[in-house]
């Protein structure tokens, strides 16, 4: 019997802690685990006993690249129980700046953490010395991404202006027109690098996937919508744990994700294309069309394709929100504190977010539960693991080795998030 | 003439969010510069490549959490020349440090059906709890400026001038309206670390500590008026109790107002 492993015991370009162990007998993957071992912080166990309004800037703290996501989600769910809406302007300001964070973290992951596999190289800096021009105008990118961020929000880890109800301050009008310039010039850039993106080398592979992602009546969801599978499932977030389980795994400090029938789900950019194609607004959808994108894509290596759709579709965003702000009353609502249950989702930059907390009436919090996009994604990644490597048993160790990474990072894993949640070992026998 | 070596640097994760880490990657007017000054010679969350140590500066970001990690840290001193710590994780413990004031078994049951699968231990703490630390950076999250400081004055081996005055200077300085003498709002703000630009009083809300303690803290006298201002001894240790947790001054404060 014929027995080839191969490990990656640090998983690089992701963020957080993970390892990959792949095994092959007699021609065949027999197991291909993600391992999390990032260490539990138990955010669920001591939000319990806090007050309500305390959960926003508490849950930020699972992410850095993605704080945004759990601010709103805490939000939306402490909204639901206070029974309160926003101000339309005020949800505005919520999806621009979500729209930047979705810059920054798709930038980030496209330019720095993605791209480097798609041309050999080991890290931005070694695709700076090929393709300087592509780098600079990624950082750039990023950079307003996260000054779009700072506007709103007041800086771009952890923002310590969003509150359940609304914003401590609203932000200055004259900073936002100043970014008009600049979001018109980005939303050029990012078209372009949609089109330099497509004539990348795409390994070949596909998957019959089940994509979940939130669906809004009016827009591609970003802060808000319900839950919609591309196989025609379609639910308010307060049905979230019934259409997905949790279970608990040896290998791995992220709990992972089961879609009621038993089968996985496939969450992020490649899930909210297929999913919200025809929401995607126009200069977005004409450079999917111009790469031949069309509305369903089922390679995951394409996902850094409709991550870069989706940077040109958070710059359009921007750019109409800030232009037709017009500055509310009050800068939140009056949050009184109930008992009760609330659910909050969002998308955030790697997929649907899900927040759930049952407060009493001093608004203390007694029960909460968060699950992170990455978490759900592990056994999709498991399963891309197992066909990418099966289908690529000829290449070297070294070189399967890098495209089982490369595999990982489709799903540009966020490992901090997820642990509640990876190391590459290949063990061929 | 010889071309001098360039000094290593390598960048170390912990318990943490990656938020402090991700700020040196935020840097995205300098990103390309330093990558031209230093050699990234471990850093996981931007380069597949690791030269082997002993690396000139290491910046480490996170707690520790696990009999692994302590373990690790040890390793990780050895093969550094200079060591600073990012962030409220490495230098208080971070949130997570919140189970010091706990039961982590229960805690462990809370969130893992099978708390059998996990390897803990019952408490987080500071880098500087483990091993010698040669300059502790504050803030959850690190400044953008504070980092680049911090490495350019490691690198130059001179000290990093990073001020240890409370937020209130930083506030006064910019102008701000004391959002806790014109609104009674609770504000941290004089017994916290400047470096953040006091940013929330300028947002009209109070400090919540995220950079921990300043410079000799006078928590007690900041509680007797918050106190005066109506806050209640729940949320004044909730006040106490976040971020920063395990910073000593904020950790005593915190246990004051037990009930």
């Amino acid at each position: 019997m014929s027995r080839r492993t191969i490990k990656v015991d640090t998983l690089a370009r992701v963020e957080g802690e993970g390892a990959l162990d792949l095994t092959v007998r007699d021609g065949q993957v027999t197991r291909a685990h993600l391992r999390i071992y990032e260490p539990p912080r138990f955010f669920e166990a001591f939000l319990r006993g806090r007050d309500f309004r305390e959960a926003p800037d508490i849950t930020s703290r699972i992410c850095g690249i993605c704080p945004i996501a759990y601010i709103m989600g805490a939000c939306r769910a402490m909204e639901q129980i206070c029974d309160i809406t926003l101000d339309p302007q005020l949800e505005a300001l919520r999806r621009l700046v979500y729209c930047g964070e979705w810059i920054e973290s798709h930038a980030l992951h496209v330019h720095l953490l993605h791209l480097p596999d798609f041309l050999g190289c080991q890290d931005v800096v070694e695709v700076a010395k090929s393709h300087p021009e592509a780098v600079r105008r990624g950082l750039r990118l990023k950079k307003l991404g996260n000054e779009l961020i700072r506007v709103v929000g007041g800086r771009e880890v952890h923002p310590v202006n969003l509150k359940v109800g609304g914003f401590y301050r609203l932000p200055d009008v004259e900073r936002l027109e100043a970014l008009v310039p600049e979001l018109e010039r980005a939303v050029d850039e990012a078209a372009a690098t949609v089109s330099f993106l497509a004539g990348l080398d795409f390994p070949d592979y596909e998957a019959d996937y089940e994509y979940l992602a939130l669906r809004h009546p009016e827009r591609y969801a970003i802060e808000l919508g319900d839950l919609r599978t591309s196989a025609g499932v379609d639910l308010p977030v307060t049905s979230y744990d019934e259409l997905l389980q949790e279970e608990h795994v040896r290998h791995s400090t992220a709990l992972h994700s089961r879609l009621h029938h038993g089968g996985l789900a496939h969450l992020g950019p490649l899930a909210r294309y297929n999913v919200n194609h025809d929401q995607l607004t126009p200069r977005a959808r004409a450079a999917a069309e111009e790469v031949g994108l069309g509305p369903v894509c089922r390679n995951p290596f394409k996902s850094i394709l409709a991550r870069m759709v989706e940077i040109v579709l958070a710059f359009e965003e921007a750019l109409r929100i800030v232009q037709s702000y017009v500055p509310p009353a009050a800068p939140a609502a009056e949050v009184h504190p109930r008992a009760g249950t609330g659910f909050g989702a969002t998308e955030a930059p790697r997929g649907v977010c899900y927040h759930r907390y049952t407060t009493d009436a001093r608004g203390v919090i007694e029960d909460a539960k968060i699950v992170a996009p990455t978490s759900v994604n592990q056994k999709i990644i498991e399963q891309d693991l197992t066909g990418v490597a099966q289908a690529h048993l000829d290449l070297s160790d070294d070189d399967l080795r890098w495209r089982c990474e490369q595999t990982i990072r489709n799903y540009d894993p966020c490992i901090s998030c997820s642990a509640h949640f990876l190391d590459l070992h290949i063990d061929r026998g | 003439m010889a071309r001098q070596r360039k000094p290593k640097l390598a960048v170390w994760k912990f318990a943490s969010c990656d938020g402090c880490q991700l700020t040196l990657l935020d840097c995205e007017d300098e990103l390309l510069d330093i990558a031209g000054e230093v050699d990234l010679a471990y850093f996981p969350e931007a380069t597949r490549a690791v030269s082997p140590g002993p690396y000139d500066l290491s910046l480490v970001e996170g707690s520790v959490t696990t009999p692994h990690d302590a373990e690790r840290i040890q390793k990780v001193r050895r093969a550094s020349k200079a060591l600073v710590t990012i962030g409220a994780c490495a230098t208080a413990g971070g949130i997570q440090a919140l189970r010091n004031f706990a039961d982590v078994e229960e805690f462990t049951r809370v969130v893992y059906a099978r708390p059998d699968y996990i390897s803990t231990l019952e408490t987080s703490t500071a880098i500087a709890d483990h091993v010698r630390v040669d300059f502790e950076l504050r803030g959850c999250p690190i400044d953008k400026r504070q980092l680049l400081e911090v490495i350019d004055a490691f690198l130059r081996r001179r000290r990093p001038n990073i001020p240890r005055y409370s937020v209130c200077e930083e506030c006064k300085r910019r102008g701000n309206v004391c959002v806790m003498v014109a609104h009674g709002t609770a504000c941290l703000g004089p017994v916290t670390h400047a470096g953040c630009g006091a940013l929330c009083p300028s947002c009209n809300r109070g400090c919540y500590g995220c950079f921990g303690p300043a410079e000799s803290p006078n928590a007690a006298s900041l509680s007797r008026q918050l106190a005066a201002l109506g806050t209640d001894a729940d949320t004044l240790r909730r006040l106490y109790r976040n971020f920063n947790a395990g910073a000593e001054a904020f950790r005593e404060e915190s246990v004051r107002h037990e009930p």
